[in-house]
């Protein structure tokens, strides 16, 4: 072990610490989406409408399948029902972050969170 | 038919012969060496396809030690050719993905070859060149495969991945050269594998 650690030389804890480094700044950019503040419903690809999280609220969406019910509560949206055979929107849970989105795919419904501050989806010269 | 009859194999020198130096033999070997690693490793389950220890590489940082750049090129391709030959995938995703992994893992074992050696040894560059290689695929499957910024939320995973296996194949490698400049292979290493 002992010989292990001494293959390692000095600019290698150099390079490791950077990497350790580059790959927390990556996470922290990547991951932290920031607050969110209101959430947007969309219902066969157009704005049903935009509601602000500070509310708690329950908000039916129609779609091809039927209603989809989206629960607001605690500065947090999530999909609380849908007519959707395999329910993964519904399983998907509370949705907390900005840029967290749940689909449901088969009722053309979805809700995104979204914050104050837009980030950029595409920049070009 | 009767294939031993045919004439240039009766008499080889008939048809073409293709000389092999010496350097294409140790290249020859090194290249079987790194495709026995990548087979051996494509049967080890991984939680999220990319994530992977990257044995082979250990080969070519050591063939990169010993032989120079060129060789590890040549070493590094030919695994990936023959790698993806054997597991079924030549041409398709998976085939471009090692490509362009190897491709910029090599760019970067080029440049960072140069740093001096006294400061920076194996585990240097096998970091390095495992972030390379990770940008290299991640470039390809989003310029091609998955057009979405949402893949950005895989580089945290893939990033620690490539810091983790990469300092752990270059303390391997590293381990290699130290028994290579010794002696060929110390009491202690044959015993581990036999």
């Amino acid at each position: 072990m002992h010989s292990t650690l001494h293959a390692i030389k000095p600019g290698d804890w150099l390079v490791l610490l950077l990497g350790a480094f580059f790959s927390a700044w990556l996470a922290a950019s990547v991951w932290h989406g920031g607050a969110a503040d209101h959430a947007i419903i969309r219902s066969g690809g157009k704005i049903f409408r935009e509601v602000t999280l500070s509310r708690d609220a329950l908000i039916e969406v129609p779609g091809p399948l039927g209603l989809s019910r989206i629960a607001i509560h605690n500065a947090q949206a999530r999909i609380a029902s849908d007519p959707s055979p395999r329910q993964y929107c519904v399983r998907q849970g509370w949705l907390k972050q900005a840029g967290e989105i749940a689909v449901c795919l088969p009722n053309q419904v979805s809700v995104e969170l979204s914050g104050s501050s837009k980030r950029y989806d595409s920049l070009s010269y | 038919m009767n294939i031993a009859a045919h004439p240039s194999i009766l008499n080889p020198q008939s048809s073409t012969l293709l000389n092999a130096s010496a350097e294409d033999h140790h290249i020859a070997r090194m290249a079987a060496i790194a495709l026995g690693l990548s087979v051996l490793e494509a049967a080890i389950p991984s939680p999220l396809p990319g994530v992977k220890p990257g044995l082979a590489n250990i080969v070519t940082l050591i063939v990169l030690h010993r032989y120079g750049w060129r060789t590890a090129v040549w070493v590094s391709l030919l695994r990936v050719l023959a790698g993806s030959l054997l597991l079924g995938s030549f041409l398709a995703p998976g085939f471009f993905l090692s490509l362009s992994g190897a491709v910029c893992s090599l760019a970067t074992l080029a440049l960072s070859r140069h740093l001096p050696q006294r400061w920076f040894g194996a585990v240097t560059h096998s970091i390095l060149a495992a972030f390379a290689h990770i940008a290299g695929q991640m470039l390809v499957v989003y310029l091609w495969l998955i057009p979405h910024a949402g893949i950005a939320y895989l580089f945290p995973i893939f990033a620690i991945a490539a810091l983790i296996f990469g300092t752990v194949n270059g303390l391997i490698a590293a381990r290699f050269m130290d028994n290579t400049q010794q002696s060929p292979l110390p009491p202690e290493d044959n015993q581990r594998l036999g």
